[in-house]
């Protein structure tokens, strides 16, 4: 370095204006872009939201035309939504005479909560086969030893919900004390544990007290349905 | 030994490397940018395991808020150029005997957000010269049987496009007598297929202990 302005030196003695190329100032420039950055960097939504599909069972409007389906009460589990972020779960079925005998027959109601040991271990328990199967099915495809596309592997363990017989009949009801956080971690949890088959339905007057009776709270005006 | 000469003038930092920069970052954001729509409620979603993202058009959301009210929303996407939403607008306007001018049509298309308004303010806001005015008439719409202005909403909504597919966004905290309601009135109108609205999470088993 010192070399070189030792030469130019040398040379003359004439001072020349430096040839500048024209610089134009970017600051203001950078400065706005960084404000449109932080603009739109705040306002984009980069995560979009995601859907839980569910469909309901259509409105019989007519009762006399269309009769219920038939489940087997054994293979039948039902989860209650109560206040307080509460599930309740019993099996089989109950009759609104079951509930009006005295003393009244009631199935035993199992208290739990949606934390991974409540509702989900019991209802892992009862699903137990099914759940292994697609957990099988699901590592060997992502560990490639079956070669199947995205969409085909969905098939698939449709499929294998479809053939199962063994796993419970899930019957969702919500008392109206629940809230609506409680009815998509419910559903979530039917798809977190593989249940085949499951349902929301109304729940029924005797059910609601049930609920009632076991979460300790005054019954609301709901016997009129009777 | 020569003078070392010191520059006089500040250094200049050549900045275009970052002006490019900043550049590229800025077009991909203006070009990926999905803007956030203000909703007139504020809604927490509950979180699910589910991935598949929502459909970006031929939607109608149901926003349930935290106290009660319910809005509603009409293709929130890139088919508005087919204008469902003022057609679905003149179709209630027809309903209740309320004639919407060009203006009120166009400012309704204009709306990107969810509105929850009864049919019979629907005029003065539409006029409303600012947000604010805008917002103090949000007050839901009605959806008790005794003026049902909801089911027709949704009757008008598949009518004008019968592809619409329900979705609910729900806050965690609504109550579910009222989830319900809508629900019922939905399945009054036959649209039994739901989307529902969720965050997503993540979710770990641990099979070993279930297999004991």
């Amino acid at each position: 370095m010192a070399e070189i302005i030792q030469q130019e030196q040398q040379k003359g003695g004439k001072r020349r204006a430096k040839k500048h190329a024209p610089h134009i100032d970017m600051t203001p420039m950078v400065d706005l872009m960084c404000l449109l950055i932080v603009f739109f960097m705040l306002t984009t939504a980069f995560s979009k939201a995601k859907i839980m599909e569910i469909v309901l069972p259509e409105k019989i409007k007519d009762p006399t035309k269309q009769e219920a389906p038939k489940i087997s009460a054994s293979r039948t589990t039902n989860i209650l939504l109560g206040p307080d972020n509460k599930v309740y779960v019993y099996p089989g079925s109950v009759k609104p005479e079951d509930y009006s005998a005295n003393p009244p027959i009631l199935p035993p109601l199992t208290a739990t909560d949606f934390s991974a040991e409540g509702i989900r271990r019991i209802l892992l328990d009862r699903n137990k086969a099914l759940f292994k199967k697609i957990n099988d099915f699901n590592a060997e495809v992502i560990s490639g030893k079956i070669p199947i596309s995205q969409d085909s592997a969905r098939s698939m363990v449709a499929q294998l919900k479809k053939d199962d017989d063994t796993g419970p009949i899930v019957l969702i009801k919500a008392h109206k004390l629940a809230n609506y956080g409680n009815f998509v971690d419910i559903l979530d949890e039917m798809n977190i544990c593989g249940i085949a088959r499951y349902t929301f339905v109304k729940i029924a007057w005797y059910e609601e007290m049930m609920v009632e009776r076991a979460a300790g709270i005054a019954s609301t005006a709901t016997a009129s349905a009777r | 030994m020569p003078k070392i000469r010191l520059p006089k003038n500040s250094p200049h930092i050549d900045m275009t490397p970052m002006v490019d920069l900043f550049s590229v970052v800025l077009i991909f954001l203006m070009l990926t940018t999905t803007m956030r729509q203000p909703e007139p409620a504020n809604v927490d979603t509950p979180f699910s395991i589910s991935e598949t993202p929502l459909p970006d058009f031929n939607t109608m959301t149901f926003l349930l808020s935290n106290d009660g009210k319910v809005f509603m929303n009409f293709d929130n996407g890139g088919d508005t150029i087919l204008k469902y939403r003022p057609k679905i607008l003149t179709a209630m306007g027809e309903r209740y005997g309320i004639e919407f001018t060009e203006a009120e049509l166009r400012t309704f298309e204009m709306q990107k957000s969810s509105m929850g308004i009864p049919i019979a303010q629907m005029k003065q806001f539409l006029n409303a010269k600012d947000n604010n005015e805008r917002n103090a008439l949000q007050v839901g719409i009605p959806i008790d049987s005794a003026d049902n202005q909801l089911s027709f909403w949704i009757l008008a909504a598949r009518q004008v496009n019968p592809n619409i597919k329900a979705s609910i966004k729900g806050d965690s905290k609504t109550s579910f007598e009222m989830v319900e309601k809508v629900l019922d009135i939905l399945q009054d109108r036959n649209v039994n297929r739901f989307n529902l609205v969720t965050s997503l999470e993540a979710v770990k088993i641990n099979l070993e202990e279930i297999q004991q």
